[in-house]
């Protein structure tokens, strides 16, 4: 069953038109890779299904009821996330503060701190995410314990469709494989399902069951990971940019 | 195996081992408990000027330190909520010093009686930290700008309706609820230390305090979690406005007269900024401590009466707060930093 299906969502700003003619699904449980060039109009896309844009023309249909996201909120409350590059989290507060941002469990007016540090530590210990101490700020954090905190904040808040935004960036080996085990992890659940950008094929291949191609601004390849080779993928970004550069030749 | 073992058996190493458990949780209170150092420092000044006059520690004059401390606390506990969500107000001090005129007016001019006359005049302290609020989030103006104008506007309206003259305490407020808003003794030292615990609370163990960390740590992630991120912010400036309002109130009750200049000029919000910042708040935005502040107001009260004390002119006084200032941004920078490798 597809819990997400996008049918000729189109983006313009101003002169500039993101996305042309997007069609896009994705299934219950299914990890979902999306590559493209920068500027291809990713970053639109997830914007778009996160309720931050509202697309131009198009539909967008969640679990079988097409929707108009009203704003990023509204996404949420039908259990789409998203896990920015910044990864929203809050450097001068603890783990499990972040945690529970914006969804603070009080008694009376005050902070319910004991509940949200016991259900934090146990809820990333049932995630297989090792924080060492759930009080500690997340500055110091390392990258990827940031982005595992990010992911775990968005699954414990009911996600059921999970938009990681370049969740291995700037990240070392040792760290993306945390993030990996992470996702795979979550795709064993098989309850959430998820849309990663990336732009290392390689780890897309390895954790993705299917790979979109997203290029100006509309979807060009769409093929399950299981029949693609990192070459076959490789090969149609590479030949993208050279078509654009003789482009860019012959026009200049 | 009991787990029982008594101290006395205790080998040499182990008891190394305890002592420098203990001088390390003691540098990990320093660190982590920034209000300590601070602490330190204003029993320090204490002993010291005790040491070097008697009058110091007298009844009197620890009334007189008193009444010195809570208007630049209180002042200060709204300025390290707005420091913490990222912003500051400089106009504070003129609503200090218009609030009290506000209280006359509506009861002299107007007739209104003492109670509304106060909810009138915190409504409109209210009001102008919103303007404040409104024009900084709606049309990102930086707010020590945007504040600075509104300084500017109120200290005009101020001087203008008052003539820059002083004015009596309204006959109505007089006697007993004079007595309770800073005439009395103790009076604003006790508003003073309940703004201080109340803020304290606030900002350390409420929703509105974690999301005013977050708007200043981080704003765009704290958009992006969903929170009202200017609603949190106008909501500080209206805060720290009333507590202005407030300050200038026990101010005026206090000195037995309405007086323009009390916050007109810069003072008591330079006061105020630099007490806070002396409390370890940075100015950056995401961090700062309401107690702190307090302690901070604390040792420039202590500074400008121990100095009188000692017979030492007021002029060099500026030479040690500005020196206070600098070296305590430094080691806020130093700790903080200290603080994230871990050092605690």
């Amino acid at each position: 069953m597809d819990v997400l299906v996008a049918e000729h969502v189109a983006k313009r700003f101003g002169a500039l038109t993101a996305l042309r003619d997007v069609n896009l699904r994705l299934e219950k449980g299914e990890v979902l890779g999306l590559i493209g060039d920068n500027g291809a109009g990713k970053s639109t896309l997830i914007k778009v299904i996160c309720g931050f844009h509202q697309p131009d023309s198009g539909r967008l249909v969640v679990n079988g009821q097409e929707v108009t996201l009203r704003s990023v909120d509204h996404a949420r409350s039908l259990g789409i996330d998203t896990v920015y590059q910044g990864l929203a989290l809050i450097n001068e507060l603890s783990v499990y503060h972040n945690m529970f941002l914006n969804r603070e469990l009080r008694v009376g007016p005050l902070l319910n701190n004991r509940a949200m540090r016991r259900l934090a530590r146990a809820h990333l210990e049932d995630m297989g995410v090792n924080i060492p101490n759930v009080n500690s700020e997340v500055a110091k954090l390392s990258g990827g314990q940031r982005q595992a905190v990010a992911v775990a904040r968005a699954v414990y808040s009911d996600a059921k469709i999970l938009l990681l935004d370049e969740p291995l960036a700037a990240m070392g080996a040792k760290e993306g494989t945390l993030i990996l085990d992470l996702i795979r992890d979550l795709k064993a659940r098989g309850e959430v399902s998820v849309i990663i950008i990336a732009h290392n094929y390689a780890q897309v291949l390895d954790v993705c069951d299917r790979v979109n191609l997203l290029q100006h601004g509309t979807i060009t390849f769409d093929k399950p990971t299981a029949d693609v080779s990192l070459d076959e993928l490789t090969e149609l970004v590479v030949a993208e940019y050279r078509a654009r550069r003789t482009r860019g030749n012959g026009g200049g | 195996m009991t787990g029982t073992l008594p101290r006395q058996q205790e080998t040499p190493a182990q008891r190394d081992r305890r002592l420098l458990t203990l001088l390390r949780t003691g540098g990990t209170v320093l660190v982590r408990w920034r209000e300590a150092s601070v602490l330190i420092v204003a029993i320090a000044m204490a002993i010291y000027f005790r040491a070097a006059n008697d009058v110091f520690l007298t009844h009197d004059n620890l009334r007189n330190i008193a009444q010195a401390t809570a208007p630049a606390a209180i002042v200060a506990v709204g300025i390290v909520m707005l420091l913490v969500s990222g912003e500051i107000d400089l106009s504070v001090g003129v609503v200090a010093a218009l609030a009290p005129f506000l209280v006359h007016y509506a009861i002299d001019n107007y007739g209104i009686p003492v109670i509304p006359a106060f909810l009138i005049a915190f409504a409109i302290s209210a009001l102008i930290g919103f303007c404040n609020g409104f024009i900084v989030t709606k049309f990102k103006v930086p707010s020590l700008v945007a504040t600075l104008g509104s300084y500017y506007l109120l200290l005009g309206i101020l001087l203008t309706t008052s003539h820059a003259y002083p004015a009596q305490i309204p006959e109505a407020a007089q006697g007993r609820i004079q007595s309770i808003f800073g005439a009395a003794d103790w009076s604003s030292l006790i508003w003073c230390l309940g703004v201080v615990a109340f803020y304290h609370i606030v900002l350390t163990r409420t929703r509105w305090g974690l999301h005013t960390i977050s708007v200043g740590g981080n704003l765009i992630g704290a958009t992006e979690a969903g929170i009202r991120v200017n609603r949190i912010k106008i909501g500080n400036f209206m805060m720290a406005s009333m507590l202005g309002a407030l300050a200038g109130i026990l101010e005026a009750f206090r000195i037995n007269s309405i007086d323009p200049n009390i916050g007109g000029g810069t003072a008591l919000v330079f006061t105020a900024i630099s007490a806070a910042v002396i409390g370890g708040t940075a100015l950056a935005g995401g961090s700062g401590t309401v107690i702190g502040a307090l302690l901070g107001a604390l040792i420039l009260a202590e500074l400008q009466n121990g100095f009188n004390l000692i017979g030492i002119s007021a002029n060099p006084f500026n030479i040690i707060l500005g020196s206070a200032i600098l070296l305590s941004m430094i080691a806020n920078q130093y700790l903080s930093r200290l603080r994230r490798t871990g050092g605690g």
